[in-house]
């Protein structure tokens, strides 16, 4: 697993230990926290989950195992507008492949990286449940419904 | 008069939230705001002509409203009283506009019972919700029957799992009332993960009080003081309503302690899910909720033994739930009338995919699929052929035409080779591959897979390398064999229903269009021309008149040619995106 080496500034630790403090610092909380965590610093690096594991009093290994087993956690910072295409099966079959092809081949880069300039990174996701507007494509919190191929780099020209 | 918005995530995403700003302040500017309410609604179920806007009392059904339109319906509607007739809903058969609901075809042959109150009340506001019956099933529990009574009208409903499993719900329910311990609880599984499915998020957004009426209605029945939610975290809307709701329950006192005054405490909290499709498998999801891998366990012990925290936990799915009050309240006998022998009363489907209305819809039991996809879905987009349906998510099969007048229950839809599941539809054309399709699922199997047992690991990768094999062109007869045969390995090794219903896709298109994956081995033709391994872009010279927009339109340039004289497409270079042919006016390119 890649990762990047951060160094946690004092008041983000603190931040941290406030999150577990707020879950009691139970074990059982433990996505909870990392939800938390996640929200708070856009991703959960290895330091992150060093003081969660230590906090909540589990290994790192537990919290490793959690972070790597959920989807929603990422050990890679997003970029500044995360793209989303649905690939769920509604999405699938109103073309939601070729969608994605299109902003693989825009961005040059593949599902789960990050452009170099840290401004746009590629996701799938499955189903955000408004398959009325498939496919469907978000960039940070905006949804975009009845995309086409044609129409990628319309919006992505919205965030330049 | 109301104004009734819909504020559903599908209608939201196409600026719902503007058209209910603006309505409020041509109505405020009108000075009419006292007589005139803006409400925003849960789903209406008709995503396709979304954002939709309902008027009452007179029921005029407005659909895809634009932001822009809300000057013309304060001016016309509320204040002259005259129907925009530009936003009414045209039939597409008989091409006139239709104003209220009750007779589009959409909703003509539904019955609303989960969904009863979706697209009726402000999901945010409790006192709309009690209005319309919410609390009374659980005021009536409380003081009229004791657990055992009400678990019995629930047996006698004969209601089963909305899930996808289909287990009797009261006799699920009799088991974890008669174990003894000293804390249970109550589970709602709100981790809707089958892509393609929007019914429960639909439920939780426009109704969220039925989901909590019932939840203490079956706390109550099994000796639980504890209820949780688990809910996936990629439905903020959802969870947002649903807090606000536990919220207004609390100061209602109709949760908490000693709910009105009948000396039952119960409370509810949220837990979230972090996408992983396997959690919707009940160990899994208890295991999650205590902050651990989503991992099944062998059953037995099943839940309601050993469940949550080591302790008799009862766990439902969210229509399951939905249909509770209204059976109290309406009598077993009422529910049990609606629907086939084994499989009582309505279920909710999503209709997605290549069909005319798009959208979530509430059936009996026993209504055919020819009726749901012809009728209510208004038959397949752009006059294509229906070629198959998928149910039942990546754990479900595919039908055909064949199976269009099977009525939909539980214990047909498995005769079937398919299955329930959750109640997702998803509608395929003509240009759809089917050994794509498989693909797809079992794409979404491996992803999903928590690697605990071997053939859910590693067999369902082989699966996925065959049919990739076999989609590129380069498969055997010999692994059309092993195919089969890894696939009923699978399904009788794997350790929970993940692994064990994941074959189930391969197995159905095998059945029902063996044809295709034998047009991939022996001639490499995809008949859909979607396996782009498969095929050859073609421009034909005769037809072709050089008018440059295809080799303009081409996004890595592989077509070459003089303006005005034939163009030739690169094959080495072409990544078959189809650009050109949808550019193409005159018909000359196809697919080899």
């Amino acid at each position: 697993m890649s990762h990047i080496k951060v160094e946690l500034k004092k008041e983000q630790v603190a931040k941290l230990k406030e999150i577990c403090k707020s879950f009691n610092n139970e074990a059982g909380e433990l996505i909870n926290v990392l939800h938390k965590s996640q929200e708070t610093f856009g991703y959960l690096p290895a330091e992150v989950q060093e003081i969660i594991a230590k906090e909540l009093n589990i290994s790192v290994a537990k919290v490793y195992g959690v972070v790597t087993f959920y989807s929603f956690f990422t050990m890679l910072p997003k970029g500044q507008h995360p793209i989303s295409i649905c690939t769920g099966t509604a999405c699938y079959v109103r073309g939601a492949e070729k969608v994605l092809d299109e902003f693989k081949r825009i961005l040059e880069v593949k599902v789960g990286e990050t452009t170099p300039d840290g401004k746009f990174s590629l996701s799938c996701l499955r189903c955000v449940g408004a398959c009325g507007l498939a496919p469907v494509v978000s960039v940070g919190e905006k949804i975009y419904g009845r995309v086409s191929p044609d129409g990628v780099k319309d919006i992505l020209k919205e965030y330049e | 008069m109301h104004l009734l918005v819909c504020g559903g995530t599908g209608c939201r995403a196409s600026a719902s939230d503007s058209i209910i700003e603006k309505l409020k302040s041509e109505i405020t500017a009108k000075g009419l705001q006292d007589e005139v309410q803006v409400i925003m609604t849960g789903c209406f179920g008709f995503c396709e002509k979304g954002p939709i806007v309902k008027i009452l009392p007179d029921n005029t059904f407005y659909t895809q409203v634009k932001p822009d339109d809300a000057a013309e319906i304060v001016a016309e509607h509320v204040i002259k009283g005259r129907k925009v007739n530009r936003l009414l809903y045209v039939d597409p058969e008989n091409k006139e506009h239709v104003s209220d609901s009750k007779h589009m075809g959409f909703y003509r042959k539904q019955i609303r019972i989960a969904l009863r109150n979706c697209g009726f009340i402000n999901p945010e506001n409790i006192d709309e919700a009690i209005a319309r019956d919410a609390y009374q099933a659980l005021g009536k529990v409380l003081a009229e029957y004791k657990p055992a009574e009400t678990i019995d009208i629930i047996k006698k409903s004969g209601l089963r799992g909305r899930g996808g499993g289909g287990f009797p719900t009261g006799l699920k329910w009799e088991i974890a009332s008669k174990n003894k311990a000293d804390q249970k609880y109550v589970v709602c599984n709100a981790d809707e993960g089958d892509p393609g499915a929007f019914m429960d998020r639909s439920v939780l957004e426009g109704d969220p009080h039925t989901v909590l009426e019932a939840m203490a209605i079956c706390g109550y029945c099994i000796g639980a003081t504890q209820g949780l939610i688990y809910i996936r975290a990629e439905y903020p809307l959802a969870i947002k309503r649903l807090k606000i709701a536990i919220e207004q329950a609390h100061e209602y006192g109709l949760l908490g302690k000693n709910i009105m005054g009948s000396g039952f405490d119960f409370d509810i909290t949220l837990r979230y899910g972090a996408g992983a499709f396997v959690c919707g498998e009940e160990t899994a999801l208890i295991h999650s909720m205590e902050g651990l891998r989503g991992e099944p366990t062998n059953k037995p012990p099943f839940p309601a033994e050993s469940g949550f925290l080591n302790k008799p936990t009862n766990v439902n799915n969210v229509e399951t739930f939905a249909s509770i009050p209204v059976i109290i309240l309406k009598g077993s006998e009422w529910f049990a009338s609606i629907g086939t022998e084994k499989s009582k009363g309505t279920k909710v489907f999503a209709l997605a995919g290549k069909i005319n209305n798009v959208g979530l819809i509430e059936v009996p039991m026993g209504t055919t699929l020819r009726e749901v996809i012809f009728e209510i879905g208004g038959g397949i987009k752009n006059g294509k052929k229906f070629k198959a349906v998928q149910t039942g998510g990546p754990s479900g099969g595919c039908l055909t035409e064949k199976h269009l007048d099977t009525p939909i229950d539980f214990d047909n839809l498995i005769a079937a080779g398919s299955m329930m599941g959750s109640g997702g539809m998803i509608v395929m054309d003509e240009d759809d591959c089917m050994v794509s399709v498989a693909k797809f699922f079992l794409d979404f199997t491996v992803e999903e897979s928590c690697g605990k047992c071997a053939p859910c690991r590693i067999g369902n990768k082989r699966l996925f390398e065959l049919l990739e094999r076999i989609t590129k062109g380069e498969g055997t007869m010999e692994d059309l064999e092993r195919l089969q045969n890894l696939c009923k390995v699978i399904k009788d090794t794997a350790l929970c229903g993940l692994g064990q219903t994941s074959p189930n896709p391969i197995l159905s298109t095998m059945d029902n269009f063996y044809n295709e994956y034998l047009a991939h081995v022996n001639d490499k033709k995809c008949p859909a021309g979607q396996c782009k391994s498969l095929m050859k872009y073609v421009i034909d010279p005769e037809a072709c008149v050089g008018c440059t927009a295809c080799a303009r339109n081409c996004p890595v340039n592989a077509i070459s040619g003089e303006r005005k004289k034939p163009h030739l497409i690169d094959t080495a270079i072409c990544i078959k995106c189809g650009a050109c042919i949808e550019k193409c006016k005159f018909n000359a390119i196809s697919i080899k």
